[in-house]
């Protein structure tokens, strides 16, 4: 029956994926497709709607901060713009973001594969991911407004405030859903369909990183999905298995958020860093330094990071046992991550390296990275930690790791996959100046939120001390250099996807994986035939040897 | 019939049966995290609670929990003997099983109704004046004994569910020894409920 389906339609399949006529045409060709390299540029496109509206809350929050007490917005709007920031940015960005576009963009090319191992479960998640996000948004509408609570629903208070946190909850554990069936099939496409000859160890880093990623969406996911229903089922029958004053404890709550939360910053890091990861060896012209260990490392990081939620909650009442073990255990996560750093730091030294747009922002990306990295560790110290505690210092330092880290992560990836994707080339020069309002608004912008915070200004609050001020004002000047950025950036891009310049050539870069290797657009099944691996993707240095000698033999 | 040719990347009919039972095996982990997480609040609340836990266990009917395990095993096994008979092209014998499945999974829930109605009817439900009047841990006992079976109760409505499309698909021969991975997940999915109810049972019932 199958076989009969397919002789009907017209199965031409060396057309790339952008025209390639199925079943559908138009706008259902695209949202029913399982074409993997189709579900992808649609997590894309939904993805940074979303985003967009997530930075519109932050500039909004930004924005108001330049005064202290009583300005623009009022104090309950303010707490619903940082719960909105928060819960947009981090369930509909940061989470889906790299896996969900560019691995399921790219996974499967890189380990030449004609496409996921269940591509109807893989659209499924598309179409969750966008249910749990309208659910957020329609949460902002309806009567009762939207939730206040900041983007981890601490109890007590989201089980007593009026406004809608069990649609936002709702949402979020939708998205969970979404989440978790993406993982499964990454998973299972990296056991199950590598191409001919592709061991483990011949596996490009990215794809490793979206393994560890996948495992830690397994593993992870389901603990956040059952404790933000057991909350909604508290609002809704009064359990009372949170609610302190049926017996139940608010702290039982914190340990079970940050169970998922605290890997889920690994979800959203790990295929960032697979990127740079890529990224580096092309730009430099080298093989990647200890290829092992950064493969290994992204295994430790997902196991580690998930023995150290607690290290969130050392205020909030904790045996010193406890304290110590957690500290201990959050120093231990650094070390994969600094492995990673120093490996790519290592490659590029004496590498040939053409400064290119996604080198740029690759590099950004570890600059921005230690030091997220770094003030994370001043709050793995039990002593520190006292005194930033629940300060914008921790607001700054997870901005520098998610938006430095996975924010850049993602820039670079799309700048370096972005001709790939869509046979068309944006504008080098414009994509630069791009980068560097992005790279000083940024730090304009976050940097100032560390020393404040150090200073005692405390995070989510309305108003605050008329010293702190100057520090406000320049973080919010940050804020709009940073949007400037965004704008010309994207501006950029969408320019390029109209009036580019058309690339046909297979390989842009100069890389060495699989993508560079199929069609510019790849075309609907990849590749004419299966490729079969035979040596590892790194091995520049080698080539160029190779490419010397037949010089010379000539 | 075309025979599939197996393990040829290079054929049009994509099946891949074992990445299938892996996809499958994944998703029942996070079933097990999910309710993994009941239990840690289980164990967490009992330990804290323990006079309370035990006064409150004794107040539900052991023999409605323990037929009502009787019913979910036996099913577990008419569904293993349902996938057995499709493997042996017994379609006839294998949609029997199916449907019995499917009978004790019903009687399953009807009896779990009755459970629930008798102690709702005696004012013990979550957020009742009777029982907020009680004990802390009794409070968390209940609240925790409506959710966990609760959401038991759920996946049982989802594993009918899924059984009932695996009967169609057998009735219309999607389903055949050649081809019946599909049931085997579904198989899986209701052994899943089964283990979960196996460790409800004594937790709630016979711990007292």
């Amino acid at each position: 029956m199958r076989a009969r389906k397919m002789n009907n339609v017209n199965y031409n399949k060396d057309v790339s994926y952008l025209e390639y006529k199925g079943k559908y045409s138009g706008l259902p060709g695209w949202i029913f497709s399982t074409d993997h390299k189709r579900i992808g540029i649609l997590y894309l496109v939904t993805m940074l709607s979303f985003f967009a509206v997530g930075v519109s809350f932050g500039f909004m929050i930004r924005l108001k901060l330049l005064f202290p007490g009583n300005a623009i917005i009022s104090p309950q709007t303010y707490n619903s713009f940082f719960t909105l920031h928060g819960v947009i940015m981090i369930f509909l960005f940061i989470i889906p973001g790299l896996p969900a576009v560019f691995g399921n963009f790219f996974l499967p090319i890189m380990i030449g594969a004609k496409d996921v191992a269940f591509p109807r479960i893989n659209l499924l998640s598309w179409w969750l991911f966008l249910t749990g996000g309208l659910l957020a948004i329609t949460s902002i509408l309806l009567p009762g407004g939207p939730a206040d609570t900041g983007w981890t629903f601490y109890i007590p208070y989201s089980v007593r405030t009026g406004t809608n946190v069990i649609f936002t909850m709702f949402a979020a554990f939708v998205l969970g859903f979404s989440s978790i069936l993406t993982g499964i099939n990454f998973v299972t496409t990296i056991h199950r369909l590598r191409a001919p000859g592709m061991g483990w160890f011949k596996m490009p880093l990215f794809p490793w990183s979206l393994y560890a990623t996948g495992w830690i969406q397994i593993l992870a996911t389901p603990i956040i999905g059952i404790t933000l229903l057991l909350v909604i089922i508290e609002r809704l029958f009064r359990v009372g298995i949170f609610d302190p004053s049926l017996g139940g404890d608010p702290i039982l709550y914190q340990h079970l958020f940050w169970i998922y939360s605290h890997p889920a910053v690994y979800i959203m890091i790990l295929p960032a860093m697979g990127v740079i990861s890529e990224i580096i060896p092309v730009f430099s012209g080298r093989t990647i330094f200890g290829y092992r260990f950064i493969a290994y490392s992204s295994l430790a990081i997902a196991f580690f990071g998930s023995l150290v939620w607690a290290h969130h909650m050392f205020t909030a009442g904790m045996s010193n046992t406890g304290q110590f073990i957690f500290s201990l255990l959050t120093f231990l996560v650094a070390i994969p991550s600094a492995v990673k750093v120093f490996n790519w730091v290592a490659t590029l030294y004496k590498g040939s390296i053409r400064v290119e747009p996604p080198l740029m922002y690759a590099l950004a990306f570890i600059f921005l990275f230690s030091i997220g990295g770094l003030t994370g560790l001043m709050q793995g110290a039990l002593s520190v930690n006292i005194q930033i505690h629940a300060t914008s210092f921790i607001v700054g330092h997870f901005h520098y790791v998610m938006f430095g880290g996975t924010g850049f992560g993602m820039f670079a990836a799309l700048h370096y996959w972005f001709p790939k994707m869509f046979g068309k080339m944006y504008n080098i020069k414009r994509a630069k100046t791009a980068f560097w309002f992005l790279l000083i608004g940024f730090n304009l912008l976050y940097f100032p939120m560390l020393i404040m915070g150090w200073l005692g200004m405390p995070r989510r609050y309305y108003s605050y001390l008329p010293e702190f001020q100057p520090f406000h004002v320049a973080s919010t000047i940050g804020s709009w250099i940073l949007i400037t950025g965004l704008i010309i950036l994207f501006a950029n891009l969408i320019i390029a996807l109209r009036k580019g310049k058309i690339v046909t050539e297979k390989n842009i870069w100069g890389g060495e994986t699989l993508e560079w290797q199929t069609a510019t657009p790849p075309i609907v099944e990849n590749f004419e035939e299966i490729p079969v691996v035979e040596s590892g993707f790194y091995e520049y240095k080698q080539n160029n040897i190779q490419l010397v000698e037949e010089d010379i033999n000539k | 019939m075309i025979s599939a040719p197996e393990n040829t990347a290079a054929v049009n009919i994509h099946r891949d049966d074992i990445g299938t039972r892996m996809g499958i095996w994944l998703f029942l982990f996070t079933e097990l995290l999910l309710f993994g997480g009941m239990f840690f609040i289980y164990s967490i609340y009992r330990f804290l609670h323990q006079n309370e836990f035990h006064l409150a266990a004794l107040e539900l009917n052991v023999i409605v929990g323990t037929f009502n395990t009787a019913i979910l095993l036996t099913s577990s096994l008419t569904i293993a003997l349902s996938i057995a008979a499709i493997q042996n092209d017994n379609k006839k014998l294998s949609v029997i099983l199916q449907i019995m499945t499917l009978v004790l999974g019903a009687a399953f829930l009807v009896n779990k109704y009755f459970e629930w109605m008798t102690k709702i009817n005696h004012g013990i439900y979550p957020g009742s004046d009777l029982l907020l009047s009680r004990k802390p841990g009794e409070i968390l006992f209940f609240g925790l004994y409506y959710v966990m079976t609760g959401l038991h109760g759920l996946h049982v409505i989802i594993g009918m569910v899924l059984i009932a499309v695996m009967l169609r698909l057998t009735v219309l021969n999607k389903i055949d020894s050649n081809n019946f991975v599909r049931l085997e997940a579904a198989g899986l999915y209701w052994h899943l409920v089964d283990i979960i109810w196996i460790f409800l049972f004594p937790l709630f019932y016979l711990i007292t």
